[in-house]
C-alpha cells in the first residue's frame, strides 16, 4: 500500500470497530432476540437450534448455498454502493427501488428486441441501457432538488411508485409483452444478454453468475471515486458540510444532480442484473423490494464500498439460508425481516451495542 | 446571605483534565471574575456550578453545606442561576412567556396565569432597573434588551449566585457600560456573582475579585486594584504577552477593491446592506467595526460570490464583479478568511491535509484529470502545518480534534499559503486563544506590510483598533462614519451605537 494510505490522510471514517465489530456484534444480538422472538411462539429449543443450524446450512454451508447467497447478494450491494455514495454527498436515496425497476426495463427491452448484435456487443449494450436510464430515473430527483429545493426523500419516494405503475402499464404493452399470455409479463431477454453463469461448469444448477464479479469492480470503482477523484472529493465535502463546500467554490446543484445520477446507475445495474442474470424476464414486483433492503444495507455497511460489500454479503446470506431455514425448521421466512430489522436498530443505536458488550470496544465512546 | 464555595474541584474527559483541584468561592455583594482564554476550562467548571456535568472529585458547598446536583434543576432550587453567553430564549415569545418558560404558573385545567406573571416581571425589572417591556415579543428586542430578558429569567428564578458567562461579547461598549451598571445593582442587593470574561479590563473595571484559570488549573489571583493588563495577560496565557503590534507606517498603492452604493437584501428580503460606498487599497488595513448583525455577514457574502446584490458596483482592480463565483473569486486572488470557521471554514471530520486542499483541491499538484494526487497533498500539507504553527499530532489527524485556535490557523494557512492579492478577513480571531491570536494579527501585518490590501471585519473593537489603518462604522446596513487609526473607543463605541 501507498504512504500515504497508511497514514490515512483521507478521511475515509474507515474505523475497525465502526465498520467491522459493530455490525458484527449487532447481528450476534439480532439473532440472540430472534431465538426470544421464536421462543415467545411456542418454538421448541430443538427446533430453534435446527432452524439456526439450517440457517447457516444453507447460507455458507455448501458451495450451491455460497452461489445463493452471493447471487442474493449481488443486487442488494449494486443499489447499496449507490445510497452510500448519495449518503456520502448529504443525500438520503429512497428511490433505489424504483431505480431498479426502470434500469430492469431499459435491460430487458434491449435484451429481448436486439436480435442482430454478438454477446459481445449486445451483453454490455443492455447493461449500459440499465445504468443509463436508473441514472436518468435519478436524476429527476436531483435536479428537482438542486433547482427547487424539493426535499430527495419525498420525490424519490414519489419516483418509486411512479415507476411501479409504470411497470404494470409496460408490461401489458403488445411489444413487451410476452406474445400468448394474458398475464403481465414481459418477453424473454435473449441468450446474447444474459450474463453468463460462472460456476455452471462444477454442476449446472449452480446459478452463480458474471454479475457478481462486475459488482466486485463496481465495489472497487464506488472507492475509487469516492476517495481517489476530485469528484468523490467533492461529494464528501458537500455531504460533510455544504457551507464550507459552497465557501470552497463547489457548486452544490452540480454535485447533487452528479451523485443521484451515479447513485441511479448503480441501482440501474441492480435491476439489469436481475434481470439478465436471474430472471430473464420483467414480471410485477420483480424488484423484490431490493432497493429497499439496500438503504439497510448501506448504513450496516456505514456507507463505505468495503463495508457495504461485507453488509450485503451477511443480507445475501441471511436470504439463502432464510429458505432452507423455512423448509427444515418451519420457521416463517418472516423471522429473517425481524433480524435484519433489529440489526439496523442496533446499527442506529450503536451506543446500545456498546453498552451490551462492552469488553469487546478497546476505545470508549466520545458521548 | 449567601456563600458559595468550590473546594478541589477535579473534572476530566477520557485523558483531558478539564479542571483541576480547583477551588473558588464568593459571597453576596460579590462579584468574582474568572477569566481564562478559551479551553482553560472556565465552561466545564461553571456546567459543573450549574449541575450539567457532576465533577470527578471535590464538593459545592452553600451556606456551609456540602450539595450535590443531579441535574439543572438541582442548581436552580439551590440559587444557581446562569445567563448564557448564547441566549436560551424563543424568539416568537413575549419576554413574560420566556421568562416563565419551565416555570409557569397555572390555575385550574392548567390556565395559564399570565397576567400575575407580567406583574412579576415588571417589579423585577423595575427593582434592578433592568429596562423592558413584558409584553414585547423577544425578536424585536436589541440583543442588550434580550440579555436584560436572560437577567430576569435568572432573577425570577430566585438566583442567589448569578454566572455570567462571556455576556459583553454581543454588546457595543455603551451597552457593556449599561450591563456593569446592572451587575453592581444587582451585587448591591446581595447577590452574588461570577463574570468569566477573557476581556481583561473588563475584569479590572466591575470585579471584586479574580481567579485566573489556566490549562484547568486556578493559577493565580489579583486584586483587580492594584493588577495590570500586562499582569493579567501574562497569567492568563502562562508567558509574556505582546499586546500591541508594530506597525510600520503604510504605503498605499492602488485601489484594489471598490464598493460602490452596495445595497444587498437579507434572507428575510429586508435591506441588510444600504447603498455603502468605501473602497480598500494596496498596502491597508481598512477595519469594518460594528456590533453584530449590522451587515457584517452580508457585505462579505457579496463580495465573495457568495449572494447576490440588489443595486451598486464591486469593482476589483477596475473590473466589475457580477454574478461570480466563489471559485472564480479565488482565482482572482481574493481569498476569505470566513466568520465562522465551524460553520463554512473547516469540514470537521476531514483531516487536516483535506482542508487545506478545500479551495484548490482541483487544481495541480493536488490533482490532475480529476484525479487526486494525494502524495503532493500530503507534502504540500506538511510544509503549511509547519510554516502556520498549526499545532496537531499529524496532518491526518480529523481537524475536529484541533483546539479552536489551531482550526483558525488552519484556515489562515490555507488562505494565505496562496497567492494572496486581497484578503477578506472576516471575525479572524473569535474565540481562540491568545496564542494564535497574536500569531494571526502577525500574519495580517505582515501580508499588508507586502502591500497587499486587506478588509478586516471584527465585532472586537480593540481587534479593529490593534490592526486597521482605516476604521469604517457599520450600523444598520449603513456606513455612519469613518475614523483614522488613532481613534479612541469611546468615539468608536458611539457610532456602533448610530449616534454619528
Amino acid at each position: 500500500m501507498r504512504d500515504y494510505l497508511k497514514k490515512k490522510i483521507i478521511s475515509e471514517n474507515f474505523d475497525f470497530e465502526e465498520i467491522l465489530l459493530i455490525p458484527i456484534l449487532a447481528t450476534l444480538l439480532a439473532l440472540i432476540i430472534g431465538c426470544l422472538f421464536l421462543l415467545a411462539t411456542g418454538e421448541t429449543f430443538e427446533n430453534i437450534l435446527v432452524a439456526f443450524t439450517n440457517l447457516f446450512i444453507g447460507s455458507f454451508g455448501s458451495l450451491n448455498a455460497i452461489s445463493e447467497t452471493f447471487t442474493a447478494a449481488t443486487p442488494l450491494i449494486f443499489a447499496a454502493l449507490g445510497i452510500a455514495l448519495a449518503f456520502r454527498a448529504g443525500l438520503f436515496n429512497i428511490g433505489a427501488e424504483g431505480q431498479i425497476i426502470i434500469g430492469g426495463m431499459a435491460a430487458v427491452i434491449i435484451g429481448f428486441s436486439i436480435d442482430f448484435l454478438p454477446i459481445w456487443l449486445h451483453l454490455p449494450l443492455a447493461l449500459l441501457f440499465g445504468a443509463i436510464f436508473g441514472a436518468l430515473y435519478a436524476a429527476i430527483a436531483g435536479w428537482l432538488k438542486a433547482t427547487t429545493g424539493a426535499h430527495e426523500v419525498i420525490s424519490t419516494i414519489m419516483l418509486n411508485l411512479i415507476a411501479l405503475r409504470l411497470l404494470d402499464y409496460f408490461l401489458r404493452l403488445p411489444v413487451i409483452q410476452k406474445e400468448g399470455r394474458n398475464d403481465p409479463i414481459s418477453k424473454s431477454v435473449l441468450e446474447t444478454a444474459q450474463l453468463p453463469q460462472i460456476l455452471s461448469f462444477i454442476e449446472p444448477q449452480l446459478r452463480l453468475h458474471s454479475g457478481f464479479i462486475l459488482m466486485l469492480v463496481a465495489v472497487v470503482f464506488v472507492y475509487w471515486l469516492l476517495f481517489h477523484t476530485t469528484i468523490g472529493f467533492e461529494f464528501r465535502s458537500t455531504g460533510s458540510n455544504p457551507n464550507a463546500a459552497q465557501y470552497a467554490g463547489i457548486k452544490a446543484s452540480l454535485t447533487i444532480v452528479l451523485v443521484m445520477g451515479i447513485a441511479g446507475a448503480l441501482a440501474g445495474l441492480a435491476g439489469a442484473n436481475q434481470i439478465m442474470g436471474v430472471l430473464g424476464r420483467a414480471t410485477p414486483g420483480f424488484s423484490a423490494s431490493i432497493g429497499f433492503d439496500a438503504i439497510a444495507v448501506a448504513l450496516l455497511g456505514r456507507s463505505h464500498p468495503i463495508g457495504v460489500l461485507f453488509a450485503g454479503l451477511l443480507f445475501g446470506a441471511l436470504i439463502a439460508g432464510g429458505r432452507l431455514m423455512q423448509v427444515k425448521a418451519g420457521v416463517s421466512i418472516d423471522l429473517i425481516t425481524i433480524i435484519q430489522a433489529l440489526i439496523i436498530v442496533f446499527i442506529a443505536a450503536p451506543l446500545l451495542v456498546r453498552n451490551a458488550v462492552p469488553w469487546a470496544f478497546k476505545t470508549k465512546d466520545k458521548n | 446571605m449567601v456563600n458559595i464555595e468550590l473546594k478541589n474541584i477535579s473534572k476530566s474527559f477520557g485523558s483531558v483534565q478539564a479542571n483541576q483541584d480547583i477551588n473558588i468561592s464568593v459571597n453576596s455583594g460579590e462579584i468574582l471574575g474568572l477569566l481564562g482564554e478559551n479551553g482553560a476550562g472556565k465552561s466545564t467548571l461553571m456546567n459543573i456550578l450549574c449541575g450539567l456535568y457532576r465533577p470527578d472529585d471535590g464538593k459545592i458547598i452553600i451556606n456551609q453545606k456540602e450539595t450535590y446536583f443531579d441535574n439543572p434543576g438541582d442548581a436552580i432550587k439551590s440559587g444557581v442561576g446562569m445567563v448564557h453567553q448564547h441566549f436560551m430564549l424563543v424568539p416568537i415569545f413575549t419576554v413574560t412567556e420566556n421568562v416563565i418558560l419551565g416555570n409557569e404558573k397555572t390555575g385550574n385545567l392548567n390556565y395559564l396565569k399570565i397576567k400575575d406573571s407580567e406583574k412579576k416581571v415588571t417589579e423585577i425589572s423595575e427593582k434592578y432597573s433592568l429596562l423592558v417591556n413584558p409584553k414585547e415579543i423577544t425578536e424585536r428586542l436589541s440583543v442588550g434588551a434580550q440579555q436584560r430578558v436572560e437577567i430576569i429569567k435568572v432573577l425570577f428564578r430566585s438566583a442567589e449566585l448569578i454566572i455570567f458567562d462571556e455576556p459583553t461579547a454581543v454588546l457595543t461598549p455603551q451597552e457593556v457600560k449599561e450591563l456593569f451598571k446592572i451587575m453592581n445593582a444587582l451585587k448591591k442587593s446581595g447577590k452574588a456573582i461570577i463574570f468569566i470574561t477573557h476581556k481583561l479590563h473588563e475584569v479590572r473595571e466591575v470585579c471584586d475579585k479574580i481567579s485566573i484559570l489556566r490549562a484547568g488549573m486556578i493559577v493565580g489571583e489579583a486584586d483587580p486594584k492594584k493588577v495590570s493588563n500586562k499582569e493579567l495577560a501574562n497569567l492568563m496565557v502562562g508567558r509574556p504577552v505582546n499586546l500591541s503590534l508594530e506597525r510600520k507606517k503604510n504605503k498605499t498603492g492602488k485601489t484594489i477593491l471598490e464598493v460602490d452604493n452596495l445595497s444587498v437584501l437579507n434572507e428575510n428580503r429586508e435591506l441588510a446592506l444600504n447603498q455603502i460606498s468605501f473602497n480598500v487599497k494596496e498596502g491597508e488595513i481598512v477595519g469594518i467595526a460594528g456590533v453584530q448583525g449590522n451587515g457584517q455577514t452580508e457585505l462579505v457574502e457579496s463580495i465573495t460570490g457568495l449572494r447576490n446584490f440588489v443595486a451598486g458596483n464591486v469593482s476589483y482592480f477596475e473590473k466589475k464583479m457580477e454574478y461570480i463565483t466563489p471559485r472564480e473569486i479565488h482565482k482572482l486572488g481574493i481569498r476569505h478568511i470566513p466568520e465562522d470557521r465551524q460553520k463554512s471554514g473547516v469540514i470537521a471530520n476531514f483531516t487536516v491535509s483535506e482542508n487545506k486542499i478545500l479551495n484548490d483541491y482541483y487544481q495541480k499538484p493536488f490533482s490532475s484529470n480529476y484525479i487526486m494526487s494525494w502524495g503532493d497533498v500530503e507534502r504540500v500539507s506538511e510544509t503549511v502545518v509547519k510554516n502556520f504553527d498549526i499545532r496537531t499530532p499529524s496532518i491526518t489527524t480529523l481537524t475536529q480534534n484541533l483546539s479552536g485556535g489551531n482550526q483558525q490557523k488552519l484556515v489562515v494557512g490555507r488562505e494565505l499559503s496562496n497567492k494572496v492579492d486581497f484578503l477578506i478577513a472576516s471575525q479572524p480571531t473569535r474565540g481562540i486563544d491568545v496564542g494564535s491570536i497574536e500569531y494571526i494579527h502577525k500574519q495580517l501585518i505582515e501580508t499588508r506590510n507586502n502591500g497587499k490590501g486587506i478588509l478586516l471585519i471584527s465585532t472586537e473593537l480593540d481587534e479593529i483598533l490593534t490592526l486597521s489603518d482605516r476604521i469604517l462604522v457599520l450600523f444598520e446596513g449603513k456606513i455612519i462614519k469613518e475614523f483614522s487609526s488613532n481613534a479612541s473607543t469611546e468615539e468608536i463605541g458611539l457610532a456602533m451605537a448610530g449616534q454619528s
